[in-house]
Order: C-alpha cells, then structure tokens, then sequence
C-alpha cells in the first residue's frame, strides 16, 4: 500500500515537473501526428496490394495498429524513462541514492520519471483502435472488452519485465544503450500480427522480448480470435516473468558495489 | 569581411595532398576505432536488422498469398532487396541532425572551428572510414539473412561495379542533405520534429520502405524529382534489379548531380548559420 501511495506522490510531482513545458505538448502532437500518419499511409500501401494478410483485414490490422501506438506510447511515458535512469545512475554511481530510502528499490527505480506528454500516443492508439473496431462487424462483447483490458495490462507488465531486466543487466555491463536500440527494433515487430514472422523469430519476440503478448494478445482479444489457452498463457507467463525479474534484480543489488563518491 | 570565423588558408601549393593525408589519416583512425568497439557496433546491426526483416516478411507473405509474385516482384527479389538494403542503410547513416544539435550543446562544436579545415571534412573522412570496418561486420550478417531468406540474386560484372559506387554515392547525398539539414541546429533546439518529418518522408519516398514500384504512381512520380531514392533505391536496385547499362551509368550521373544540389544547399545554409554561431562551453 504503501508502495503505491509512493508511487502516486512520484507520478504527481513528475507531471507538475512536465506540465511546466507546455510548448512540448505542441512538438508531441505534431511528433504522433507523424507517427500515425506513417502508420496508417503503411497499411494503406499493405492493403492496396492484399484484401487481407494472413487472416487479418484492413480493419482489423487497424486495432493493431491502435494497440501498437498505444504501447509504444505508455513505455515511452513511463518505462523506458525510469529504466534509462536506472542505467544512467548505475554509471553515474548516483543509483546510491535510491538504494538508501526506506522503500523497496525496485517500486523506487521503476517508478520515479514520467514524460507525461506521451500520453498524446496513448490517446490517438485508442482513437485509432476505436476507429478500427468501428468498421469491424463481429460482435464485440463485455467478455471481449475484459479480455483486451487484461492482455493489455499483462503485457505491459511483460514489457517492463524485460526493460528492468536491461536495466538490471547495467550492474555488469556499463554500455546497454546498444541492447536499448535492440528493443527498439524489436518492438517495431509488433506493428504486425506475429502470425506472419518466421517461427524463430515469432519465439523470439513472444519469449525473449515479449511483443507479442503486449500487442498481438490484445488485438486478438478485440477482434474476437483470442483463444482463452492463449490469456491463460499470458498470465502464467507475466507471473512467471515478474518473479524471476524481481529474483534478478535483487541478485544484481547484492553484487552491486556502488560506484559514486 | 563577413563577421564568421576566418579559416586559416592552408599553403596553397601542397593544399590538395594535405587534403588527401587529412582524409587518409582520419579514416584510419576511424577503422581502428571501430575495431575496438566491434561488440557494440554489432548490437547496433542487430538493432538495424530487424527493419528490413518486418517489411521483407509482410512482403513476402502478400507475395505467398497472390501466388508468388506481386506485380512481378517474387519473394526471392524481395529477399535479395531487403538483404542488399541492409548494406545500403548502413552505408547512408551519416552524421545527422542530431550530432549537429549534440555537438554545439556540448561545445564540441567551438573546438572544430579552430581547425583549418571545414569541419565538414572531418565528418566525411571519419564515417567513410568507419564504413570500411562496417562492411565487414556486415558479411556475416548478410551470409546468416541469405541462408534463411533464399534471396534471387545474380548480378552482373557491370551491376557489381556500379553498385560499389553507388554506395558511396548514396554517403555522399545522405551526408550533404542531413548536414544541411543538421543547419537548423544554429536557430532552434527543437528541432526534432522537423528532423522527424525528414525522415518520414524518406521512409515513404525512397524505397527504404518498400521498392519504389509498390507505390502508388503519385507517389513514385513525387519521388521522381526528390534526392532520397537515389540514397536507396537506386543503389539496391542496381545490385538487385535488372537495370540496363544506360540506365546504371546514367544513375550515376544522377547522383553526382544531387551530391553537388546538396553540397549547394548546404553551403548556403552554413554560410548564414555560422554567422548566428555563439560558442556554447567547451
């Protein structure tokens, strides 16, 4: 509980800290603007030359696409910038700092920075899952609606699993940024159903660098094709990766020295 | 006078072979920079990688379901484009906006002045070198996506020639055009979204996405008259396509000519720019 009061006090101080920049409001909206105009004149090009790619039609590709824009923007609103300040502090020896309050060190390092103006991603994902989910014809019920909100949630959390376990791994190797660049063209993976990859790679980016549970899981669930074996998975898997993330985390903090002062 | 810095003339008799050793020297340096960072610089291709393989993949899937081809293209021509493409992009990452923007916050920038050389010269020579070593590391990468993806590819003498050309010629452009662009960095620090907008339009408008034939006509003949298909397209295509003799000299030419456009732009642009310079750090 009290972890989550903490984490509230961070989240509000750090939207104050953000709000003081308006103008970049303005950079953000023309940024996603571009995001989605790039997104969607893609599917437009994918669909002039194809009715539907494997299985999946324009509308639906659509969700996707909406579920895509939404993840990339919640990692890049609150994950991606604590993670990098964790990596940052651990060169910068400044980590200390964080160690040493009352409080869990994990809640404290995942949850102190928040670039409040990608929430703009977040909006115009949903807008264009809205949008999507407008031109599809099957039924779209409350079950479905539980399902996405819960595949959703579950692989945000996976994602951020997978960066704190980046993250983590700046106790031994100093340089991440590189595998940070890898996530990044990983994630792009998942502008696309995994359905389609090539099986090594479709294991890769739902087990090494789970994609597909943050996009492909939900999407599924909103256009009614998600099997209950396949959520089932989805939690087993997140329960699982959040304690051997936790396991590893701790591990690392014992072997960590400090580097600082 | 004009009020920017005043370089200091180099000895006008041996100018052009100090000029030579300049960029001979910076590029090995670079090579063995390089070199000693090979760890990281493979991450950095792995990160790159996974580009072409989403659009070779969502390609060759369409391709499998109109049974085979799409608009003549087969799976093993987009395997080839894509593969090509990865050495082609690395060939075009240049010194972009951005280190414009890093290297005057940093006030590196002050320090690059006080040479006797345009610094423009230091940026050419240092990633011309390190492409040496990238096209190395590259080898592996491109025999590894070759066993997977079973690419078409059979090139002629001619082809092979120009294509190593080509991909010089596409550095240059990309270096000229990103470092104009770079200029901006002298007005505005916020200047990422305009870089963005760059960007998105190559994407679209030069085959990084897709071969140019895949677009909609409008879109092919906006391309037409834009210099981002001859830092990509171009280059893949005459290693990849079946480009006559003409038409492969003659993009040659094409890409000399945006090379001096882009030096031009570029010129002017840092002409006003370093008059607005006022040293930051450093």
């Amino acid at each position: 509980m009290n972890a989550l009061r903490v984490s509230l006090l961070f989240l509000k101080v750090g939207v104050m800290n953000e709000l003081q920049y308006r103008v970049n409001l303005v950079v953000q909206l023309f940024q996603s603007a571009i995001t989605l105009v790039t997104g969607l004149a893609v599917l437009a090009l994918v669909y002039s030359h194809t009715d539907e790619l494997n299985g999946w039609s324009q509308s639906e590709l659509l969700c996707l696409t909406g579920i895509q824009i939404l993840m990339a923007g919640a990692i890049r609103m609150y994950v991606e910038p604590n993670m990098s300040r964790v990596i940052d502090e651990v060169r910068e020896g400044t980590l200390d700092y964080a160690l040493t309050k009352p409080e869990d060190a994990q809640v404290l390092a995942s949850v102190r920075e928040v670039r409040i103006w990608h929430v703009v991603d977040v909006f115009s994902g949903l807008i264009v899952l809205g949008f999507g989910l407008s031109r599809i014809t099957t039924d779209f019920g409350i079950l479905d609606a539980l399902a996405f909100a819960v595949a959703l949630v579950l692989g945000g959390v996976m994602i951020y699993c997978f960066w704190l376990v980046i993250a983590t791994g700046a106790f031994w190797v100093v340089n991440m940024w590189h595998v940070a660049e890898l996530f990044d063209g990983l994630f792009a993976t998942g502008r696309w159903p995994v359905g389609i990859y090539p099986g090594w790679l479709r294991v890769s980016v739902t087990f090494l660098v789970p994609v597909a549970f943050a996009v492909t899981v939900p999407a599924e669930a909103v256009t009614s094709r998600l099997e209950w074996e396949t959520l089932l998975l989805a939690v087993v898997f997140a329960g699982f990766l959040f304690a051997a993330t936790r396991w590893f985390w701790r591990f690392g903090l014992r072997r960590y020295s400090g580097a600082s002062a | 006078m004009s009020a920017g810095p005043q370089y200091a003339r180099l000895p006008e008799a041996g100018r052009f072979r100090s000029i030579v050793d300049f960029y001979l020297t910076t590029m090995r340096t670079s090579v063995q920079q390089q070199f000693q960072y090979r760890v990281a610089t493979y991450f950095y291709m792995f990160g790159m990688v996974a580009e072409p393989v989403i659009y070779l993949v969502v390609w060759t899937t369409i391709a499998e379901q109109r049974g085979g081809s799409i608009q003549g293209l087969s799976a093993g021509y987009f395997a080839a484009y894509y593969i090509v493409w990865t050495l082609v992009r690395n060939m075009n990452i240049v010194y972009g906006a951005p280190y414009w923007e890093h290297r005057i916050r940093e006030g590196r920038f002050s320090g690059d002045l006080l040479r006797p050389l345009h610094p423009i010269h230091n940026d050419i020579a240092y990633f011309a070198g390190s492409k040496v070593v990238w096209i190395l590391l590259w080898l592996p990468i491109a025999f590894a996506l070759t066993l997977v993806f079973d690419p078409l590819l059979d090139p002629t003498a001619l082809e092979m020639g120009v294509f190593a050309v080509a991909i010089w010629g596409a550095y240059l452009i990309r270096t000229m055009f990103m470092s104009a662009l770079g200029m901006l960095c002298f007005w505005t620090t916020r200047g990422a979204a305009v870089f963005n907008l760059y960007m998105t339009s190559e994407l679209l408008l030069s085959g990084r996405l897709v071969p140019l034939p895949l677009m909609p006509d409008w879109v092919e003949s906006i391309a037409r008259f834009l210099p981002f298909q001859w830092a990509f397209f171009f280059p893949i295509e005459s290693l990849v396509g079946d480009l006559s003799a003409r038409e492969l000299l003659g993009g040659l030419v094409v890409q000399a000519f945006w090379i001096l456009i882009g030096l031009g732009i570029f010129t002017l642009a840092w002409r006003s720019a370093i008059k607005r310079f006022s040293a930051v750090g450093g």
